[in-house]
């Protein structure tokens, strides 16, 4: 299933096809209302290769551009923008990646981030066992606290750090300048709403129904943003208490991990469950058709942290929270391990880039 | 799909551009069942509509995307000083006054406006931009027109129209290679003009017109035109003329579209083949001297010119699709384009030795002319001496012919014996109706939306 789609080897590097097609869009101009892709490119006139990266970043695969364009093929001029920036992301995501290797296999291979999963499931599995604790209550009963936090404070830390380094070679790449106050709002602003997700005036984004407009994509991925801020906020609000009130897990139907957790589980897994249905439906061909199974296998394990966090809540005080705990642990031990090399980093590249693009507009 | 030939139809509509859709929509709207017969495959389907960028329109305050107010006497004084009053004033009143009501019009049946491009802010008060540019809109109406049931056949040329008397019958259309007779009760013309067919061309301007390159769409052939003609329509507009403007000489033979404008002329000088300047390139600011230009390059030997410039101008001018010609001495240039190179230096130099020292503004008439040099460069005269130098190849680029049908203003078709019973006309193929020479900018669109509906409405009380 993650292997479906044939790719023959591209003629011109996917910077250069870009660039061959963005210099085509800044005669035309007619899509300049879509996104911030074409004002930005449209405010220059000659695009070295970090412009093109940044173009690709800024871009969302909406394809709004390209069912607008009377020079998709056969015209000889054979534009196809979204998937043209897709490959640039793809291989600029392989291109800033630390250690290199991990982005080339994860961001393509559904089944290495499969394999992934179940290593960390198995590891989780091990952990339970070989480091069974005599006492602790909730879920400490199964692994202790200090057991769990090294466990995942290295797997928290050392993906950040590399996307750390990922994002300061993307920086270096796109020539971004002093970041400033005004320029984080503006960029948070755009996300929080994604705004360009919303296709300009158009009503959404020509993603799953052709050139139809729908909002679908959008919802669904403002679901799993939401979704994920929200589980996040659960486990850091956790830890908070754990630290600094002195409150141990487990915590009751009302206490701030929960309120905030189980709403986010299900947005998580409603919002991937619909992504992945809408990358069923669309044409791989205007995206980057290599990395279609890497991409629907990084949602569907995003959206598996929320489901298992769901049916370990579910199972409290029965005899599956000791496998549904190691099910649940392993998914987030997997998904964080893969974060700097999945699609995950999207996320932080399209930070950078509406960043580096209010930088552009505030001059 | 249907069975075209099954049964007759309540109306037939000829064509798959902006008219033909707001006809097929309206009509549908009330209650008829349309066929669309559509020349093109889908994916090339919309005529030259695909291509658009935008609409003029009347409003009396600011209107969605547009901005102030543009009224109809400030509309239609536009419009004669281009038609240069070959215009019927009241059919051009009506469609200013009926181009209001069609931006909520069209926003209410799929179509998205952006506020004026980049590089036209000039246009953001009277003409209203299509976001995504004319294909979204052709296909936000093909979209609409499927929900309302509307029928639409691809690679459906219609090659004979049978009329008898007043009456239209039927049609026939080669679709998938077979001829097919279709039957129907109304008939809506709305294939464009014959730009396409490069014998008419030839046969009406001259041998010089196959090398003319055409912007638009290769289907528009003309064929239903033609068909009408020989039935005795009346016909309106100059049968001789086209409408050519000066695009990049590299373009496809069709479908090139707006990335072939090249905007360097005025900040350049133009040659022929010989290497001689044949006019004033600084008579006007462009969008006023494209349409010109695309004579006087058809005037000249094979029908090209090559326009010149140094590096000081590369960046003045919108940017191209064709990269142009660079060398970095005038012979070398003239050696790339194939120019007599002594000749063309000869040229630069006559016309450098005749420039003045001045301000240079390149967004307005700056006045930096020559001075003893015919034909005169009357602004932007700067030297040509700063290398890299850059040239680019002009041909004339035509966007629609003028010949038409003459309608009236519902529409109708008129004939031997006064109007049809039940042809109607809307779009390029009646515009002559209104402009009767000379072009403004995003008038197409308007006169295709404006007798596209009444057509539609028309046909839906009619049949
Ligand atoms: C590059 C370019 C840019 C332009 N930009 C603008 C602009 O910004 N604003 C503006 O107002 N105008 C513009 N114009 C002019 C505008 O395109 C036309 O005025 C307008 O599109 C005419 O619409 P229409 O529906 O009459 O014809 P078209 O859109 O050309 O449609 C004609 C249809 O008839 C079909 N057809 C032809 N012959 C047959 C046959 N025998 N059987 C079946 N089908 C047939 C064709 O395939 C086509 O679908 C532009 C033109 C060009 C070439
Ligand atoms: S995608 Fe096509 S229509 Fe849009 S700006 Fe580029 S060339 Fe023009
Ligand atoms: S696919 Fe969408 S986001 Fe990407 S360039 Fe095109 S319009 Fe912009």
């Amino acid at each position: 299933m993650f292997d479906r789609i044939e790719n023959g080897p591209p003629k011109l590097t996917a910077t250069d096809e870009a660039r061959r097609q963005v210099e085509i869009c800044n005669a035309c101009r007619y899509c300049e209302g879509y996104c911030a892709v074409f004002p930005s490119a449209f405010s220059q006139r000659a695009f070295s290769d970090g412009d093109i990266t940044q173009l690709a970043s800024l871009c969302h695969n909406c394809r709004g551009c390209y069912y607008a364009c009377q020079y998709t093929e056969p015209h000889e001029f054979a534009l196809n923008l979204p998937r043209a920036l897709a490959e640039v992301r793809v291989e600029s995501w392989d291109r800033f990646a630390w250690p290199g290797g991990f982005a080339r296999l994860f961001q393509r291979s559904g089944g290495a981030l499969a394999l992934m999963l179940v290593l960390g499931i198995a590891a989780l599995f091990w952990a339970l066992t070989a480091l069974a604790p005599s006492g602790g209550e909730g879920f400490y009963a199964y692994l202790s606290h200090t057991a769990m936090v090294a466990i995942f404070a290295p797997a928290f830390l050392l993906p950040l750090a590399a996307i750390a380094i990922g994002l300061h070679r993307y920086w270096a790449e796109v020539g971004g300048e002093r970041i400033r106050w005004p320029h984080l709002k503006a960029a948070c602003a755009d996300a929080a709403t994604m705004r360009n997700l919303s296709g300009g005036a158009a009503e959404g984004c020509n993603f799953e129904k052709g050139d139809r407009y729908s909002q679908a994509r959008r919802h669904a991925h403002q679901a799993v943003f939401w979704g994920f801020l929200l589980c996040f906020a659960a486990t850091s609000s956790g830890t908070v208490l754990h630290y600094v009130f002195d409150m141990q897990a487990p915590y009751g139907l009302f206490s701030l991990p929960k309120l905030l957790g189980l709403p986010g589980g299900v947005l998580l897994t409603i919002g991937a469950i619909g992504l992945i249905a809408l990358k069923f439906k669309a044409d791989a061909h205007l995206g980057a058709p290599e990395v279609w199974g890497g991409e629907v296998a990084f949602t569907a394990l995003l959206g598996l942290t929320g489901l298992t966090g769901l049916l370990l809540y579910a199972a409290t005080g029965t005899a599956l929270v000791a496998p549904l705990l190691a099910l649940h642990l392993g998914t987030v031990l997997a998904f964080f391990l893969t974060t700097p090399y999945s699609k995950m980093v999207h996320g932080f590249y399209r930070m950078a880039a509406l960043i580096r693009d209010a930088q552009r507009k505030q001059g | 799909m249907t069975a075209l030939d099954a049964q007759p139809w309540d109306l037939v509509i000829v064509g798959g551009g902006n008219a033909a859709l707001c006809a097929a929509i309206e009509a549908a709207e009330a209650g008829l069942k349309p066929l669309i017969l559509e020349a093109a495959p889908k994916p090339y389907r919309g005529g030259n509509s695909r291509h658009t960028r935008n609409f003029r329109c009347m409003h009396r305050g600011p209107l969605s995307v547009l901005t102030g107010s543009y009224e109809e006497d400030e509309y239609f004084d536009d419009l004669i000083r281009v038609t240069k009053g070959e215009t019927d004033e009241a059919l051009a009143r009506m469609t200013i006054r009926t181009s209001e009501d069609c931006l909520p019009w069209m926003e209410a049946h799929g179509v998205a406006f952006q506020p004026s491009l980049s590089g036209t802010l000039s246009l953001s008060r009277t003409n209203a931009f299509f976001l995504g540019g004319g294909k979204a809109l052709v296909n936000a109406y093909y979209n609409t027109a499927e929900d309302l049931g509307v029928t639409v056949a691809y690679e459906a040329e219609v090659t004979q129209i049978h009329v008898t008397g007043p009456r239209f019958e039927g049609v026939t259309a080669k679709i998938a290679g077979h001829e097919t007779r279709i039957e129907g009760r109304g008939l809506i013309l709305a294939s464009g003009g014959f730009q396409a067919d490069l014998d008419w061309l030839a046969r009406a301007w001259g041998p010089a017109a196959r090398n003319f390159l055409i912007r638009g769409t290769p289907y528009n052939r003309g064929v239903p035109l033609k068909a009408m003609l020989d039935h005795g329509a009346d016909s309106v507009g100059d049968p001789t003329q086209c409408h050519a403007v000066a695009i990049d000489g590299r373009a496809a033979k069709f479908d090139g579209g707006i990335v072939t404008r090249l905007d360097c002329v005025p900040f350049s000088i133009v040659v022929n083949q010989n290497g001689e300047r044949f006019y004033d390139e600084g008579e006007d600011v462009w969008p006023k001297r494209y349409a010109i230009w695309g004579r006087l390059v058809a005037a000249q030997p094979e029908q090209v010119a090559y326009s010149i410039i140094d590096a000081k101008s590369r960046e003045l001018f919108m940017p191209s699709v064709y990269p142009p010609v660079e060398a970095d001495t005038l012979d070398g240039l003239a050696q790339k384009l194939g120019l007599p190179g002594t000749k063309l230096r000869e040229t630069v130099e006559a016309f450098n030795a005749a420039c003045r020292d001045g301000d240079f503004h390149p967004t307005e008439l700056d006045g930096l002319a020559t001075e003893g040099l015919t034909p005169p460069k009357t602004n932007w005269a700067r030297p040509i001496t700063e290398p890299p130098f850059y040239g680019y190849s002009l041909r004339p680029g035509v966007t629609f012919t003028y010949l038409g049908l003459k309608v009236d203003e519902t529409a109708r078709v008129a004939g031997p014996a006064g109007r049809f019973d039940n042809i109607w006309a809307a779009g390029e193929i009646m515009a002559g109706s209104i402009l009767g020479q000379g072009y403004l900018a995003g008038f197409g669109m308007t006169i295709g939306t404006v007798f596209g509906r009444i057509a539609g409405q028309e046909a839906a009380a009619h049949v």
